[in-house]
């Protein structure tokens, strides 16, 4: 992680309430608990997690878009709340219901946004490298999500921006105008720019990040590179678990030290944290000598994502 | 960097709100529906109440009894209705969340809605005098000016209310009250007619409807030559009352 130079997001603790919410007898929700990072230039900033953890709700928070209830935001140095044209001037953001008017269609949209700023980009630049002209007789009612997101994107960069904001920004995208995104996405983070973007995939988030935050419940639970986190998954891939049916109400042994036997529920067993033929052979001899025959035995590597998210809330119980 | 850092990257705050304002006036008026609020619907009552005598009592000539109350329902065509639904829907959709991540921000969108419902307003107002005017209009000359601030006066009330419903409910019930609200009070709001025939208990609170107050200041104004002091207090009341309400209450998202 590069320490000299000026981050352009630091987020500190930040805390938000959503609500209230009516399932909650009209309680407020605490949406965000801790969410602490910081976004460079010249960096693609990951925010993963699964749907639902908070990730959209710290982007809005960092944009000025909602006031936290408790920790601090600076973005390019500055609060981000309130109404701050210039700041403003300098941030791009991609909301992830994109937010443009359905009765627009694209390139005229594009151009309004456009001349809000006095250095905007290329706008035919732009036109052409995501291809909008493919639909740009309809209005934006009639597009399909994919070529939502790709408008949604071209209006984020429409002023030239130094931080730019992706929430979710390969939602919807086939696969050919997914590489045009991410794409693009190396090619402005190389020229310098702070890309803070969200996703709850893994496949993603490896293939365009520099540093990622891995973001549960409202808190951030993990970071590192994706080479660091892949290797620290990759450890606890190896430990995998081994389940069983048998006879309910089994008398558990102590196993060896590292392994977790657990009766999961009515006849369902699981041994944890298997990495050697050698705690299979400790199962099975417990099989022998209790007279154990199961009727299902299953032994299955977990994906990265399982293991992400395991690792994620082992951190945040610890 | 630092020097980067310190030029202006958003054009004028002046320019922003021009921008946006050119660009909420083409949204008004390519809308299909709006425009028959803003001008088909005036224009039928123009005819509606100078071909027949409902009205005829209130001014020597109908036409001129007739003018005042279609260009007050002008304004709450535009600033009331018409508006209230076009932000109700930009709030669902998440572009007034969009627009605030730009340099326009929220007061931009502000100022660019104000100028939007004045600039549909103006094309309102020409199109109902010029037809009025070739069905031989004449108005009180000593009311004109008078005229043209209560219908800045009503646009900024109704304007503060439709936000205030746009900003509140969803946008299917900002549609439903708005256009209610206009048939109910175009048909007994004051708007059209003076509410003189309603029972004489009810007419100090139907007078007080920002809707009576327009109609009749409109009326005073354009028929008598008068300044219409309590229809004043009156307008800027709701004026006041509904943009402090709309500050308080209105939800951007």
């Amino acid at each position: 992680m590069v320490s000299s130079v000026t981050p352009s997001l630091v987020i500190n603790e930040l805390a938000k309430d959503l609500g209230p919410v009516p399932a909650l007898d009209n309680r407020m929700l605490r949406v965000l608990e801790s969410v602490s990072l910081k976004a460079y230039p010249g960096q693609v900033t990951t925010l993963l997690g699964s749907n639902g953890a908070g990730k959209s709700t710290t982007l809005a928070c960092a944009q000025g878009l909602l006031r936290p209830e408790g920790g601090t935001v600076e973005l390019l140095g500055q609060d981000p709340y309130g109404d701050k044209p210039e700041l403003r001037a300098r941030v791009g953001v991609m909301l992830q219901d994109g937010g443009l008017p359905p009765s627009m269609r694209p390139i005229p949209l594009l151009r309004h946004v456009a001349s809000l700023y006095r250095n905007p980009i290329d706008i035919d630049v732009i036109i052409k490298r995501l291809d909008l002209e493919s639909f740009g007789s309809r209005t934006i009612r009639r597009l399909s999500g994919g070529q939502k997101q790709r408008v949604a994107l071209a209006v984020a960069l429409a002023g030239d921006p130094e931080v730019l904001f992706l929430d979710e920004p390969s939602a919807g995208l086939d696969p050919q105008s997914r590489q045009v995104v991410f794409d693009l996405i190396a090619e402005l983070r190389d020229a310098g720019k702070a890309i803070i973007l969200t996703t709850h995939l893994m496949d993603d988030a490896q293939k365009l990040s520099d540093y990622v935050y891995i973001i549960d419940k409202g808190c951030t639970v993990a970071q590192g590179t994706v080479s660091e986190l892949i290797a620290r998954a990759q450890e606890e891939q190896d430990a995998r678990p081994v389940s069983f049916s048998a006879r309910t109400g089994l008398a558990l042994p102590q196993p060896p030290e590292g392994l977790h036997l657990t009766e999961t529920s009515a006849g369902q067993y699981r041994l944890d944290g298997v990495s050697s033929p050698d705690h299979l052979q400790w199962l099975t001899s417990w099989w022998v000598r209790e007279q154990i025959l199961p009727t299902q035995l299953n032994l299955q590597a977990r994906s990265l994502e399982d293991v992400f998210l395991e690792f994620a809330q082992k951190e945040e119980q610890a | 960097m630092s020097q980067t850092l310190s030029e202006p990257r958003a054009v004028s705050p002046l320019k922003r709100i021009l921008i946006q304002g050119k660009y909420e006036s083409l949204q008004m008026l390519s809308n299909g529906e709006q425009l028959i609020l803003a001008v088909v619907m005036p224009m039928i009552a123009l005819f509606v109440l100078t071909f027949t005598d409902l009205i005829s009592d209130i001014a020597d000539r109908t036409i001129d009894a007739a003018v005042p109350g279609v260009l007050a329902l002008c304004v709450i065509s535009t600033a009331f209705t018409g508006q209230g639904i076009g932000t109700g829907f930009d709030r669902r959709y998440g572009v007034l969340k969009m627009f605030s991540t730009t340099p326009l921000g929220k007061t931009g969108l502000i100022f660019g809605k104000v100028i939007a419902v004045l600039t549909v307003l103006l094309i309102q107002v020409v199109l109902i005098s010029i037809a009025a005017l070739l069905m031989g209009w004449e108005p009180n000359a000593w009311g004109i000016l008078p005229g043209i601030l209560f219908l800045l006066l009503g646009a900024a009330a109704f304007t503060s209310l439709g936000l205030l419903i746009a900003g509140t409910v969803r946008p299917e019930a900002t549609l439903a009250i708005t256009n209610l609200a206009w048939i109910l009070l175009a048909g007994a709001g004051g708007v059209l007619y003076p509410l003189s025939m309603a029972p004489a208990w009810i007419q100090p609170t139907l007078n007080a409807l920002p809707s009576a107050a327009l109609g009749d200041a409109m009326r005073s104004a354009l028929i008598d030559g008068h300044f219409n002091l309590a229809a004043l207090i009156f307008l800027v009341l709701w004026a006041v009352v509904g943009s402090f309400a709309c500050i308080k209450k209105f939800k951007w998202t």
